[in-house]
């Protein structure tokens, strides 16, 4: 199980930088959707196989079709690559990487030094906190789902 | 089950959260803004999962589930945002929405 998260967690993070690195949208796509594949993995390794499949169904599925479906219909071709190069000169990284690093050094100065002891918290658990405790979570959730849904139909709306 | 440190959980996360920084700061195609926002939305989930499976609680999963909901949303409506960007001006480049402040 540790073997999968190591292997999981690089995948991810190489695959995520790649992510921020690439000039071509649907390259970037791509490595995203590893990405998020990758995290799946790592959720499975931590015991948590219902979050992982959900992950890799709702994120790496549904989310990644929705921007594949953007992308295709704006129809970013070879100039915005050349475009993209032409903003993205050497210089523009050094202030937002200094400080990304910044804040990840601050971040690890926080953590608690501790171990987990890897147990499986699955599918009956979860739903059981769903249909019990977090009930009214789950309405609002619809409720942001349709807010979502009506404002994006309102705002791609060609008039 | 053998054992994982909590703070390489932590620590992928922050990674995962960092690169997702750089992402948004530097990016000016308004796609590359909205991958990376993802990017830092899962990052959230993932110490969520990590807390979750540290004290065994589902808790933290379900806050994961609310997170994917909430980036579900936020994509739509983004997406819908950058088509009528791209309507109006032919470009994916956020700077020139600098025009709102007018």
């Amino acid at each position: 199980m540790s073997f999968l998260f190591y292997a999981g967690g690089a995948v991810a993070l190489i695959s995520t930088l790649f992510v921020i690195l690439q000039t071509n949208v649907v390259h970037a796509l791509i490595y995203l959707v590893l990405s998020l594949l990758a995290v799946a993995v790592v959720f499975f390794s931590l015991g948590a196989p219902f979050v992982a499949l959900l992950e890799a169904i709702v994120y790496a599925g549904a989310i990644m079709v929705l921007f594949l479906f953007v992308v295709m219909m704006l129809n970013l071709g070879q100039t915005t690559r050349e475009q993209e190069k032409a903003w993205l000169p050497p210089r523009v990284w050094l202030i937002p990487v200094v400080l990304a690093t910044v804040l990840l050094s601050g971040l690890l100065s926080s953590f608690p030094a501790n171990s987990i002891e890897v147990t499986e918290v699955g599918v009956m658990e979860v739903s059981g906190l769903l249909f019990g405790p977090y009930v009214l979570a789950v309405e609002l959730a619809s409720f942001l789902l349709l807010a979502g849904l009506i404002s994006a139909y309102h705002l791609a709306k060609s008039r | 089950m053998d054992t994982i440190p909590f703070e390489h959980g932590l620590l992928l996360a922050s990674a995962l959260f960092a690169l997702g920084l750089v992402g948004v700061t530097t990016r000016r195609n308004i796609v590359f803004v909205l991958m990376s926002l993802e990017i830092m939305l899962n990052a959230t989930g993932l110490v969520f999962v990590v807390g979750s499976s540290k004290w065994g609680h589902a808790d933290g999963q379900i806050m994961f589930l609310m997170i994917l909901t909430l980036a579900a949303a936020e994509v739509a409506v983004g997406l819908a945002l950058i088509i009528q960007l791209y309507r109006r001006f032919k470009t994916v480049d956020i700077d020139v929405l600098s025009q709102l402040k007018g």
